[in-house]
């Protein structure tokens, strides 16, 4: 939903459009950042099934396929569950060079997976 | 486990998106959308006042992708009443959809304490609905106070651990068997230690005709004092210690559905949460509430033994 | 128009003879002296398969308006009624229930709130309810209370209105009392109140929206401001709802019911039941040749500032009776004609009055005693009593 501008525009009843929430960066607040190695990764989907922000991607297969970093907020819940460690969890500060080269706002880091 | 494909599961659209605002770590939005991804028909959620009501419905936003309604602290179980009752009205009329599921969803907070009275209404009304209570033990949306699921010797923000005083004092009120005293045809105790119970119980209780409950211990990981990538171990320690026993109440029958192999000592689930450290001070070890929490611990699980005496799955 | 069949029924008993021909889909209640009745006679109508409606026995009030909400957002007609402790037990829900823009009729019958515990009628129930963003209409009788149902289901679904509905009557006065009540057809009520046709219902799964969102001061003003124009609407819609039913009973109500007061000196200001006797007394003393007058203010929310203001204006004297009192402040309907006369230019005197608290019954003689300190000039700063026993010496008596 477009946020409302002025009285007249707020919807009745106090409602908001379902899955709106889908538009809100929560991997603005990481600090860490999970590393998923494919090579090690056997799409076991426990990170899948522990993410407490659905951050873990998958390709319609059942099969991991990347995090996203517009959500993941870095809890490393998805590292400690891993069997296999195919997850890693990395500061942030560690890829603001890497971003700044490439011409982005650290604070504002893209999906690196994928 | 049957009926549950995970992959296919991978494909399914969950009640529960991305860009809520719970804190980093939480359980409480992986048990809803654990429970809930298995459901298949539509699910009307009613949600009471805490976190993760707070969180997932911060205006303009809305993390649900299905209807959600929110109306007050202590009264999710008369909100789904009424939603149910419409729909049982609405559908005979042909004006709205036969299959919807209708859930409520509240903290210990909202369904020990001040939603209690509302809950044993909505039940004992045998509404079709099922509650579920993500228990992260006290009252997380107001800072770690404590509540009537929160464990003996454990310091909450009104029940601090002082010098004189060792943290809360009394007992946590066994809500999962007053529950199952209403004698409704299901009721569940289950955590974050095997995802697929979460799936199967939440998804046996929604399509369980009548009032369902289940009650998913969470960590709080803010009020627990742990970091939050251990979520899953502690979880795994609260079932493997039985401090957290893994059952269901099937029309009456009291089932375990986890049994510990090689049970480890409360000790361990206590020690590594902060907010028992004042039981393992060095030099100060309180080593008599531990032996009593302990012995609390054996005595429940023998009783809830001799509950499921006669029983299998 | 239609049939019509007259029969002495009660206000209790009219408000749930309404509710039968409305049909509604929900109904929760929960018992309470002396609103007990409705809820009584309606799962009556639901066990003898006389409605179509789900009928939910609740554990508490609290749980009741709740109920009621979660069934109105889901886009169902919903009834229900209470009084006294109930109704401050539901406080906490009757914001909410507005906001949601939730079109609940409501049968308030008025009992005074304890302590001391008391079941008989004054207003302290329903005023402590006036910013809780309903709309409140107070019935003198039981035929006004019947017609004001069918009157407030249209007005509180009305698309531009979207604003719950308290239908007052007052405890066992009017509630219990039997008189002739003039009732429409079936067919009739059917045809007037339709079908409800809910904008965003939640059963509406393919398109979820999300209710009672988390709003900090962003939006919090706006959302307000936007549910007080319902509230502001109200009164356009009310006038033309009241001449469509007017169509089908002859009856028209006012949200002020006027009585000689035009060309009056004198007025009183007062609502619900106990305008009835001063009603009569207005006639003895206009047979006496004083000009005396009356009005009954029967919405009080919202407030009609503007019919006040005209019919107030140029009078000698004007006394409020309230039902109920503020303690340490101005009582609701004084406090609300005060703020009414403050648009004249020309000030016009002003007495308060309390009355009635408890049930305490208002005479002749009272009415004609207000009269008679008007037409004396005998205003007081200070609140003055009715019927109350007091020490010669405070207010000089009444």
């Amino acid at each position: 939903m477009s946020k409302p501008k002025c009285w007249q525009d707020v919807p009745p009843g106090t409602i908001a459009w379902g899955a709106s929430a889908r538009d809100v960066e929560t991997g603005l607040w990481r600090s860490m950042r999970p590393i998923l190695d494919r090579n090690k990764c056997i799409s076991c989907l426990k990170c899948w099934l522990q993410c407490p922000d659905a951050s873990i991607e998958t390709d319609g297969e059942g099969k991991v396929n990347g995090i996203n970093m517009f959500f993941c907020k870095g809890c490393g819940v998805c590292d400690k569950v891993c069997p296999v460690g195919a997850i890693s969890m990395h500061p942030e500060a560690d890829f603001s060079s890497e971003c700044r080269k490439r011409g982005e706002d650290p604070g504002r880091v893209a999906d690196h997976v994928r | 486990m049957a009926g549950i494909n995970l992959k296919e599961l991978t494909n399914r659209q969950s009640p529960l998106t991305e860009g809520h605002r719970m804190c980093p770590g939480c359980g409480a939005p992986t048990a809803v959308r654990q429970g809930l991804m298995a459901v298949e028909d539509p699910v009307v959620i009613v949600g009471a006042t805490g976190c993760f009501e707070v969180s997932t419905t911060v205006y303009p936003y809305s993390a649900w992708r299905v209807p959600y309604m929110h109306i007050a602290f202590e009264n999710a179980g008369a909100g789904v009443s009424g939603v149910a009752a419409a729909h049982k009205v609405l559908s005979r009329k042909g004006a709205v959809k036969d299959n919807i599921k209708f859930a409520a969803v509240g903290g210990d907070g909202g369904t020990y304490d001040i939603g209690l009275q509302s809950l044993s209404g909505a039940l004992e009304r045998g509404h079709d609905f099922t509650y579920i209570c993500y228990n992260n033990q006290g009252y997380m949306n107001t800072g770690a106070q404590r509540s009537s699921a929160t464990p003996a010797n454990a310091s909450a923000t009104t029940s601090p651990a002082g010098s004189v005083i060792p943290g809360k004092l009394e007992r946590a009120k066994d809500l999962t068997e007053i529950v199952a005293a209403h004698d409704i045809p299901y009721v569940a105790q289950t955590t974050l230690h095997d995802p697929m119970d979460v799936i199967r119980k939440v998804k046996r209780a929604v399509e369980t005709p009548g009032p369902a409950f289940v009650n998913i211990l969470v960590p709080c990981p803010l009020f627990w004092k742990i970091d939050p990538a251990n979520q899953v171990k502690v979880c795994k320690l609260a079932a493997d210690s039985r401090f957290w026993p893994i059952y269901e109440v099937i029309d009456g029958r009291h089932v375990l559905s986890y049994d510990p192999k090689d049970p480890v000592p409360l000790k361990d689930f206590l020690m590594v949460q902060g907010r028992y450290s004042h039981l393992f001070k060095k030099g100060k070890e309180r080593t008599d509430l531990i032996e009593q929490g302990q012995a609390d611990v054996d005595r429940e699980w023998e009783k809830l033994l001799k509950k499921c005496s006669g029983w299998t799955g | 128009m239609s049939d019509k069949r007259k029969e002495m029924t009660s206000g209790n008993l009219a408000f749930a003879e309404a509710m039968r021909q409305v049909n509604p889909d929900v109904v929760a209640a929960y018992p309470i002296t002396p609103s007990t009745e409705i809820p009584m006679k309606f799962a009556e109508f639901v066990a003898d398969g006389k409605v179509d409606s789900e009928y939910v026995a609740v554990e508490s009030e609290h749980s009741a308006i709740t109920a009621c909400v979660g069934a109105s957002v889901s886009g169902a007609r919903v009834m229900t009624a209470s009084s006294a402790n109930g109704v401050a037990l539901m406080h906490e829900i009757f914001p909410i229930a507005a906001a949601f823009r939730a079109p609940i009729v409501f049968g308030l019958v008025n009992r005074s709130l304890g302590a001391p515990v008391n079941i008989h009628c004054d207003h302290s129930d329903s005023m402590p309810e006036r910013d809780s963003g309903w709309i409140q209409i107070y019935c003198e009788d039981a035929q006004e209370v019947y017609d004001s149902v069918l009157l407030a289901v249209r007005l509180a679904e009305h698309e531009d209105v979207l604003t719950p509905v308290f239908v007052c009557q007052d405890g066992f006065i009017t509630s219990h009392c039997f008189e002739p009540v003039e009732m429409l057809s079936d067919e009739a009520v059917k045809k007037f109140v339709g079908e409800r046709k809910a904008k965003y219902p939640l059963l509406d799964v393919d398109n979820p929206v999300s209710y009672g969102s988390f709003t900090m001061s962003e939006y919090y003003f706006e959302i307000k401001r936007n549910q007080m124009e319902g509230m502001n609407r109200a009164p356009e819609v009310y006038k033309s709802l009241s001449k469509e039913l007017a169509q089908y009973t002859g009856r028209e109500y006012p949200m002020i019911d006027a009585y000689r007061a035009e060309d009056a000196d004198y007025l009183i200001v007062i609502m619900s039941s106990a305008t009835g006797v001063v009603k009569d007394v207005v006639d003895e003393m206009r047979e006496k040749g004083v000009k005396a007058g009356c009005l009954r203010v029967r919405f009080f929310r919202p407030f009609p500032f503007e019919e006040i203001r005209k019919l107030a204006k140029g009078k000698k004297g004007i006394a409020v009776l309230d039902r109920s009192a503020s303690i340490g402040g101005t009582a609701p309907l004084a406090a609300e004609i005060k703020s009414a006369l403050y648009g004249l230019d020309e000030r016009v005197p002003l007495q308060e009055y309390i009355f009635g608290l408890g049930g305490r019954d208002l005479y002749p003689r009272d009415a004609e005693n207000v009269f008679s300190r008007l037409m004396d000039s005998d205003f007081s700063d200070t609140v003055r009593y009715i019927g109350l026993l007091e020490k010669d010496e405070e207010n000089g008596g009444n």
